[in-house]
């Protein structure tokens, strides 16, 4: 027994809707963030802070507005990136255009825009379902993206429609640095991560799940299903939103409307199909695990074969092998990377038994 | 106004491509309950397999049985190594497969016959006829020709064989066909042999008139919309579909394109498909569907 939870009662309902009920556990997140927060900044060098940490965290952002929709109110898009171009470009122009408005209020305005907009194009679910609705979140994709490309006052009459980073500054500290960046991505993830846990815990969440597995059910039992819906589009999208603005700002610095186009919401549709519908913490495996993975692989290939598959070659070799994944993860593993994460514990807890 | 004509039939030939696309997608609807996203996917695949064998000096008809054949294993393969594991779950689900098999699909096609643009060479000459003042594009009408034939074949093939009354039993009632004795599995795996040649001819189609490349794989996202407005179950649907795209996205090209920025193609036949959803939910042709808790 290298993990037990004998002898941790639960007394009060306060207690019992804790996010951590075993003390293991809440001594192991501590631990974490402690972790993130102090000893990573310290050890870490450019490369991890700009290639691997800060897309990954902005990854299980987006992963995790997907995952409210799509995991949690059971609503199919196709269309994240297009609510991810819609936070960036929205945070950019606040800041461009109101003089003196901190980087924090740009952001949260720009996920509401975003959170608007994703309304918007969610009100066809309260008519439609299923893949009927994938329509409309296609319409989004690429109506937004011809936006953001045709009309050059989004990103201040730049001719390609390039957007650049504003100057990274909260409460007069400046954070372009790579460290910088990565604690002001880390802060923004750990504070949605713990309202999206907050949200999904609670009777909000508890709708929405209800009218996932149901709708009708969930209608016949008294639960609003449009406003349901409709909260889930927006609180999705204002997700989306702030992981565009932290991926145009704090990720590349620089963005073209071209960057949030189908391939990148595929991406995070595969995020939760690997990290796991419905679950928090999977998309952080899953954001880890596609960031990771391409370049494990190349570097596997590239120490392995010396270069005897050219690139182009390598690039259908790992579109086909991530196509085999998600196939695999759909048959053996429907609730992804935070499944096997249960079972682990599960196996700590009986150990050395196997049951 | 001969100007608008023009437009119009150019729209309608150009959606009669669209819905060679969409009836790949409604045979493997109809009978496996997918929604299956790798359409297009096959469609690049089967174009591909087809030129590169040409190119390397195999005759037309060769290429084109060896393409067929090639198909049918690929169905094969789908049909054992997706749809069988995963048979039972929810149609999200098999979408999400579908997804994934779009990309190995992908993969596969370029990793094995290479990235590059072919050039193929059918044999049809793009002279443009004049009719009543119209210029019409003489492969466009082969086009809507061979697209008719495939219909009336896929009619005869649903209507007047056994496979076919299998093939609507099983649309009607998975669970109803496997208690009269269908074989589910063999139907699936015709099913999807014939949506792979579906795809063979609108990937020739297509490629003779584009070039065989990547972008063949995109016009899947053509054919969502066609499906959406037409209804997910029907071929009359896909065709009729089909043509409202062609038709309504090369007019707002041409006559709305130019005040609001031109470029509105690719999203028009979304907007259209969902403001028509909004007044039809199942779209044109597709089946109601009753819900009872």
């Amino acid at each position: 027994m290298l993990y037990k939870e004998a002898g941790q009662f639960i007394t009060e309902y306060r207690l019992d809707k804790r996010f951590f009920r075993l003390k293991q556990e809440r001594w192991a997140f501590a631990a974490l963030l402690a972790f993130a927060y102090l000893v990573v900044p310290a050890i870490g060098n450019d490369y991890w802070f700009s290639a691997i940490l800060i897309p990954v965290l902005v990854l299980s952002l987006a992963g995790l507005g997907l995952n409210l929709l799509t995991g949690y109110a059971g609503q199919l898009s196709l269309g994240s990136a297009a609510f991810m171009a819609v936070g960036a470009f929205a945070t950019y122009n606040f800041h461009l255009r109101i003089e003196g408005l901190p980087l924090i209020a740009s952001l949260i305005l720009g996920g509401l825009t975003a959170g608007g907009v994703g309304l918007v194009f969610g009100l066809p679910s309260l008519r439609i379902k299923g893949f009927y609705l994938i329509v409309a979140t296609l319409a989004a994709q690429f109506f937004v993206q011809w936006v953001f490309t045709t009309f050059s006052w989004f990103s201040n009459n730049s001719s390609s429609g390039v957007i650049t980073a504003p100057p990274l500054q909260i409460l007069g500290t400046d954070l372009s640095t790579p460290a910088g960046r990565y604690l002001l991505t880390l802060t923004v993830v750990v504070a949605l991560g713990w309202l999206a846990k907050t949200i999904v815990s609670g009777e909000l969440g508890r709708k929405w799940m209800a009218v996932r597995d149901m709708d009708t059910a969930a209608a016949v039992i008294g639960i609003s299903v449009p406003k349901t819906k409709l909260l889930a589009f927006a609180i999705s999208s204002f997700y989306l939103g702030i992981a565009g603005a932290l991926w145009a700002f704090t990720y590349l610095g620089t963005v073209e409307p071209h960057g949030f186009d189908l391939s990148r919401s595929f991406q995070i549709l595969f995020i939760i199909i690997i990290g796991g519908m419905g679950s928090i913490l999977g998309n952080f495996l899953g954001a880890a695990f596609i960031v990771l993975f391409p370049i494990l692989l190349s570097n596997l290939t590239t120490s392995l074969l010396a270069g005897a598959i050219d690139p182009g070659q390598l690039e259908n070799f790992q579109k086909m092998i991530f196509g085999a994944l998600i196939i695999f993860f759909l048959i053996k593993e429907p609730n992804g990377l935070a499944k096997v994460w249960q079972t682990v514990k599960q196996r700590l807890r009986v150990w050395p038994l196997r049951f | 106004m001969s100007f608008f004509l023009e437009v119009l039939t150019g729209g309608l030939l150009a959606g009669v491509m669209y819905s060679l696309v969409a009836i790949g997608f409604v045979l493997i609807y109809k009978a496996s309950g997918v929604f299956n996203f790798a359409q297009g996917s096959m469609v690049l695949f089967a174009a591909l397999t087809f030129v590169s064998l040409v190119e390397r000096g195999v005759s037309f008809w060769g290429a084109f049985v060896l393409t067929l054949l090639t198909m049918a294993v690929l169905a094969w393969l789908i049909e054992w190594l997706v749809l069988r594991p995963l048979v039972n779950r929810s149609p999200i689900t098999l979408f999400m497969a579908t997804l994934g098999l779009s990309y190995i699909v992908e993969g596969l096609a370029q990793a094995v016959w290479g990235a590059q643009v072919h050039a193929l060479e059918i044999g049809i000459n793009d002279e443009p006829y004049e009719v009543f003042g119209i210029l019409l594009s003489q492969f466009d009408l082969f086009a809507a020709a061979i697209a008719g034939g495939l219909v009336a074949l896929l009619g005869v093939l649903f209507n007047k064989t056994r496979i076919g009354i299998a093939l609507r039993a099983v649309a009607d009632d998975q669970l109803a066909a496997l208690a009269v004795g269908i074989h589910l599995q063999r139907l699936w795996l015709i099913v999807w042999a014939v949506a792979g040649f579906v795809g063979l001819v609108a990937g020739m189609l297509w490629g003779a008139r584009v070039g065989v490349q990547f972008s063949l794989s995109l016009i899947v996202l053509k054919a969502l919309p066609v499906l959406i407005i037409g209804g997910f179950t029907s071929i009359e649907g896909a065709i009729v579909g089909g043509l409202i795209v062609g038709a309504s996205e090369k007019l707002a090209e041409v006559f709305i394109g130019p005040l609001i920025g031109g470029g509105i193609e690719n999203w028009f036949p979304y907007v259209l498909a969902m403001l028509f959803l909004l007044v039809r939910p199942y779209g044109l042709f597709g089946d109601k569907a009753i819900e009872r808790v």
